[in-house]
């Protein structure tokens, strides 16, 4: 097995057998096997090694290019490219017909349980007496829209998870028209690219159409088989099994279809993903 | 004279060469030294290695943002991750880089793993059944002071066992990864591991072990010198052991 044993041929003789992995171990009783693993080692003098191996090392710098991450200029341009592609493949994840998993009422976070997120205030005081869903941009009919117009359209109900961008997740209980219903008795232009909507906080969002058509995303005025309470976005929110908690708006105030968006959300301004489906 | 070499390296088995002082036939050998490393795998291996890095940082910078597995009303914080130790600075950023890295990470897993099974190259560190045998003498040279088994190959039976565990925990940090992003569309990888909830507690036990191996990895790596470093950068390693 000493390679140089193996080597008694010219120099030029540069044929070698590699080790072969796939080789059978091989019984240790014989020095002379008579599948010799190495037939010959090839020589390299030492400056043609430093030099095989300097280039060899050279070959492996491209992956210092992923050094450009550690320029603060450069470093925010790269993350939202990454972000945006994230996005991107999120738009192609999504399927139309796919519904978000539905839970049996056993299975609900009890109602005390259920987070109430928001960036300002629990209740932005909405005097309901004189709300209404203020609807503009490509719809046949905008205006003014009372809470009894919505309610008149089919109510569903659902047990959905509710996912936190934090991470914690509750299984709630919502009740609500489709936003599709809705879209379609305003006479919306579908083919928009975009929801936008306002809240009583100053808080805004955005949603795209696709997202805004899904069967499960509903103009919420329900939790828990009950009115939504003030803390949870009375009188009207959003809920959308199929986005993130961050979209999911209470306390609407204004409703838009549009295929601009001047700003796509409070939170996605601020860095965090425009589309972030689940 | 430039096909000696060349030749060797497009093999994709390792090969060894002589290094000699002098060239012609009164030679004096200097050592020998074995190309262990193809070069897309030590691209993948440093792509893989950073963005590991960038993705733990960021991710427990994610994980500040709830430190918990389990109710959000009421909380009880599972481990406090100091933010020194994090990559991103808040949510948003931490985000930011981890759904960044987290296409170089798989890539760089993809083109490992496609490349290794193209080539044939898989079978340097594949644990299979033939290794088996060899695992009780590795580990009593390793943790009992027992003599060390002859390698013939650029792997041992225990290195091969890492080795193929990390691929695996590579495989399941990526499918536990995309079954919190994704736990809609990919509803059904969701419900396999219990549901977001349960995917997002397998995503943190993953990474620990992932780190696990990295710990592992890394003292191996300073036991072994500095020929077994270099190998990982220019491919060949002066002096191997076998």
């Amino acid at each position: 097995m000493d390679p140089k044993e193996a080597e008694t041929g010219s120099r030029e003789r540069v044929e070698s057998k590699a080790l072969s992995h796939d080789s059978k171990p091989e019984p240790e009783t014989s020095e002379q096997s008579s599948e010799p693993q190495v037939l010959a080692t090839p020589k390299l003098d030492v400056e043609s090694f430093t030099r095989l191996s300097r280039r060899e090392l050279l070959k492996v710098a491209p992956v210092l290019a992923l050094g450009v991450f550690a320029v603060p200029t450069v470093q925010e341009f790269l993350l939202k490219k990454g972000l945006g592609f994230s996005d991107w493949a999120s738009a192609l994840l999504f399927r139309r017909g796919h519904a978000a998993p539905v839970f049996a009422d056993a299975d609900l976070t009890p109602f005390e349980k259920f987070p109430i997120n928001d960036y300002d205030v629990d209740d932005p005081g909405v005097i309901f007496e004189n709300w209404s869903l203020s609807v503009s941009g490509a719809v046949q009919k905008p205006g003014e829209y009372k809470l009894e117009q919505i309610q008149a359209l089919r109510p569903y109900r659902q047990n959905t998870r509710h996912v936190c961008v934090e991470g914690w997740d509750v299984i709630g209980r919502f009740g609500g028209a489709r936003l599709s219903d809705f879209l379609t008795m305003i006479g919306a232009d579908t083919s928009a690219q975009y929801i936008t909507v306002r809240c009583a906080d100053d808080y805004y969002e955005s949603l795209d159409m696709a997202t805004a058509l899904h069967s499960q995303t509903l103009l919420c005025y329900e939790m828990y088989d009950r009115p939504l309470t003030r803390e949870h976005g009375a009188p009207l929110r959003l809920n959308v099994p199929t986005k993130i908690g961050y979209k999911q708006a209470k306390y609407l105030t204004e409703l838009s279809v549009t295929n601009v968006l001047e700003k796509v959300g409070y939170w996605e301004d601020q860095g965090y993903s425009s589309f972030y489906g689940l | 004279m430039k096909n000696d070499y060349e030749i060797f390296i497009s093999s994709m088995n390792t090969t060894i060469v002589e290094i000699v002082r002098t060239k012609g036939e009164q030679a004096e050998s200097a050592g020998r030294a074995a190309y262990e490393h193809p070069l897309v795998v030590r691209w993948c291996h440093w792509a893989n290695a950073i963005s590991l890095f960038v993705l733990v940082g960021s991710g427990l910078q994610i994980f500040r943002a709830f430190p918990s597995f389990g109710d959000k009303i009421p909380q009880k914080d599972l481990l406090n991750w100091p933010k020194a130790f994090a990559i991103g600075g808040w949510l948003g950023g931490a985000l930011q880089w981890h759904l960044t890295f987290m296409w170089i990470y798989l890539a760089s897993g993809l083109i490992y793993v496609g490349y290794q099974i193209f080539t044939g190259n898989y079978r340097q560190v594949l644990f299979t059944h033939r290794d088996i045998p060899g695992v009780w003498p590795m580990v009593k040279h390793y943790f009992f002071f027992g003599t060390k088994p002859e390698t013939k190959e650029a792997y041992n039976p225990l290195q091969k066992h890492a080795y193929t565990t990390a691929i695996g925990l590579g495989l399941l940090s990526v499918l536990t990864g995309l079954a919190i992003w994704k736990p809609v569309q990919l509803s059904a990888l969701a419900w396999l591991m219990g549901g977001f909830h349960w995917a997002r507690l397998w995503h943190f036990v993953v990474m620990w072990a992932m780190l696990a191996f990295v710990f592992g990895h890394l003292i191996m790596v300073v036991l072994h010198g500095w020929n077994n470093f270099v190998s990982m950068l220019t491919g060949w390693k002066k002096d191997p052991e076998y």
